[in-house]
């Protein structure tokens, strides 16, 4: 470059010339860090899309094998997209499951069994995190004992009683003979109102903490100005613990929709969404049999396609998770602050 | 609470005695449901550790014969299955959890920075709390059909030949018997599993953003006035800061993996109870289970706790 070239830069430098000259000001050490970071942005974009896609992935290709036809199922040379496009899986996948009277009671029983249970999380976890008793380090060890305790572990004599409910005997005492919870909402209920349902340990513990954090100050002026405990606890402490109380419900609801341990327990009989799921192979494998029988007339040896079966359990799931996705999706935000709000320390 | 002998408060109670019985009123729900639902279990439980156990046909109890330590001698030393599958469960937990723990910091210091679609990011990366629950794992291994095609086409892939094998045992065998091959070997294992680990993160990665968000944004500005690097200022401050975190992660991914339905112990547990009626058997593997996972929980908990920077 000649001088006279230079000269015409400086006189009208543009943007790249001043970004030039700066450059050079700081001895080459503003264009290394620029470049750093656009090539650190560049590689935290294509990881996390990587992560992404690698989480979404199953669902897509859950989503992909529901909207195909058994032409496409069959056709090795369809891999993602169909070439025709059906919602037949989604119909059949819907009248097998009985879709909406399923939707329904499951809505309805998960969100009064979820409630049940925040509200007997929400008293006790307010009563460890605030009053002083006897023996409340080892009630609080209960709590962690539930916790860490699968249910499954202990599944045989927990259903026998369940099946014969008899509080040492109290309830012969009293109605001749034990009480049957299994197969009854009535014994989840029970179960969920005295914090003894799914993860409820766990919603004690976030909540409990969520408590300790809250300033001793707000109590204490309350007690100052003649107000009661339990008055205290839900004119005060309860509109403050809001956004946390919807936090763990929604836990609790997204859990419970999913759980197969109670609700096998205790809701088998109610037509509940997470049973119609995992049924839905097998439903489907009978299906199709009487199908093969009324039309060639013998079903022996006849089992369906495995490819028909998989798109056909894909179906199921999807729509079987549908819901929660979507109050997933509309409040995110209560997930993603949940533990943010509760402060979890050790 | 201060005793007042001097001045009684109302109706002749001490604050200290009235404090408990609220508190006993509010817990009252959870010592109500421990009792009445889990504690009778729990103890015919660990009574079945020690018994010989069978269902009577005609009532609807167990029968009882106290046979000591037979059944934790069976287990142990009799059972081919047992103790094989306890040390694969723990070498999986000691291979899972330090890669969930270093995946959802990592993860979450990303997700913590300021970028276009966050949210959505976000969203997607909380996603496995979700999916990754109750009957929705393993749903499409667990019919039966499925089941048989799976491993099927499991085996073929593992004979076909491909590109990452390649790469991975030049990788392993270059390094000959230095240890440095085990550490690639590790972290190509973690590679291969990234999927399990981002779906066994959900929780870890929401705890570490809450942490993340607890911090100062003035500390690491004074830093880098100071002059500090983002990697100084990772090391410097957002790992102490975030340290009772790493502690609280640790302890969530343990027993989160241990007591997963589709664990080998877990499952042995079940079919053992479920299937064979083998209520002895099935309850002392439980038991010696939880006894280990307790031992490795302590264990951990007071290592990691020396290393614990408290801010506050």
């Amino acid at each position: 470059m000649t001088n006279v070239g230079v000269a015409k830069q400086e006189k009208k430098p543009g943007v790249i010339g001043r970004y030039l000259a700066r450059n050079r000001a700081t001895d080459n050490y503003l264009i290394k860090k620029d470049a750093s970071r656009v090539l650190s942005g560049i590689f935290i974009v294509i990881l996390l899309f990587g992560l992404c896609f690698l989480i979404l992935q199953p669902l897509l290709h859950q989503f992909s094998n529901s909207i195909m036809s058994r032409e496409d199922l069959f056709d090795p040379t369809v891999i993602a997209i169909p070439r025709t496009p059906t919602f037949a899986n989604y119909r059949t996948a819907m009248s097998l499951m009985n879709y909406w009277s399923t939707l329904f009671s499951s809505v309805l029983i998960t969100f009064l069994v979820a409630a049940l249970q925040i509200v007997a999380c929400t008293l006790v976890a307010y009563g460890f995190a605030r009053f002083e008793f006897p023996l409340k380090r080892f009630w609080f060890a209960c709590v962690i004992l539930t916790v860490i305790i699968p249910p499954q572990i202990i599944r045989a004599p927990m259903f026998l009683n369940f099946h014969f409910f008899d509080l040492f005997g109290l309830i012969t005492l009293i109605f001749g003979q034990p009480l049957q919870l299994t197969g009854q909402l009535g014994g989840y209920a029970l179960l969920s109102a005295t914090a003894m349902g799914l993860r409820n340990g766990l919603y004690i513990f976030m909540l409990r903490q969520y408590f300790r954090n809250m300033p001793k100050e707000l109590e204490e002026s309350a007690r100052v100005d003649g107000c009661g405990k339990l008055r205290t606890f839900v004119q005060i402490m309860l509109p403050d613990a809001v956004p946390m109380l919807v936090s763990c419900f929604l836990f609790a609801f997204v859990w419970q929709w999913t759980d197969g341990f109670y609700t096998n327990m205790f809701l088998s009989d109610y037509g509940i969404m997470a049973v119609e799921m995992s049924s839905l192979g097998d439903v489907f494998n009978s299906y199709y049999i009487r199908m093969v029988i009324a039309a060639v007339g013998s079903g022996h040896g006849v089992s369906p396609p495995v490819a028909l079966v998989e798109a056909m359990i894909s179906t199921g799931v999807l729509i079987g998770i549908a819901p929660i996705i979507l109050i997933y999706l509309v409040a995110q935000r209560f997930f993603v602050e949940s533990i943010g709000q509760s402060g979890i320390k050790m | 609470m201060v005793k007042s002998k001097s001045k009684p408060a109302k109706r002749g109670m001490t604050m200290a005695s009235k404090n408990a019985i609220s508190g006993y009123l509010f817990i009252a729900p959870f010592i109500i449901g421990f009792i009445a639902f889990m504690a009778y279990p729990l103890y015919q439980t660990v009574r079945m550790v020690f018994s010989n156990v069978w269902l009577e046909p005609a009532y609807h109890t167990f029968g009882w014969e106290w046979t000591g330590l037979e059944n934790l001698d069976w287990i142990l030393n009799v059972d081919p299955d047992f103790r094989w599958a306890m040390t694969e469960e723990i070498m999986g937990m000691l291979f899972l959890v330090p890669a969930v723990l270093v995946f959802s910091l990592f993860v979450a210091v990303l997700l913590n920075r300021k970028f276009l679609g966050r949210g959505v990011v976000r969203a997607v990366f909380f996603l496995p709390v979700i999916l990754a629950s109750g009957v929705l794992v393993g749903i499409e291994t667990n019919n039966s059909l499925l089941n048989m095609v799976a491993t099927e086409i499991q085996e073929q892939n593992a004979l076909r030949a491909n590109v990452t094998g390649v790469i991975e045992d030049m990788f392993v065998n270059v390094s000959g018997d230095a240890p440095i091959g085990d550490f690639i070997q590790y972290v190509l294992d973690i590679i291969n599993q990234i999927y399990a680990i981002a779906m066994a993160s959900g929780i870890q990665i929401l705890i570490f953003l809450a942490g993340l968000q607890t911090i100062n944004p003035s500390i690491y500005e004074a830093a880098s006035i100071e002059g500090a690097t983002g990697w100084e200022n990772f090391w410097k401050i957002t790992f102490p800061m975030i340290s009772p975190m790493i502690l609280v992660v640790v302890v969530y991914s343990v027993i989160d993996f241990m007591v997963r339905t589709d664990g080998e112990v877990i499952e042995m547990v079940t079919t053992s109870i479920s299937s064979f009626n083998e209520f002895g058997q099935g309850s002392a593997m439980a038991m010696v289970y939880f006894a280990v996972i307790a031992a490795i929980l302590g264990i951990i908990g007071f290592i990691i706790s020396r290393l614990v920077y408290y801010y506050d």
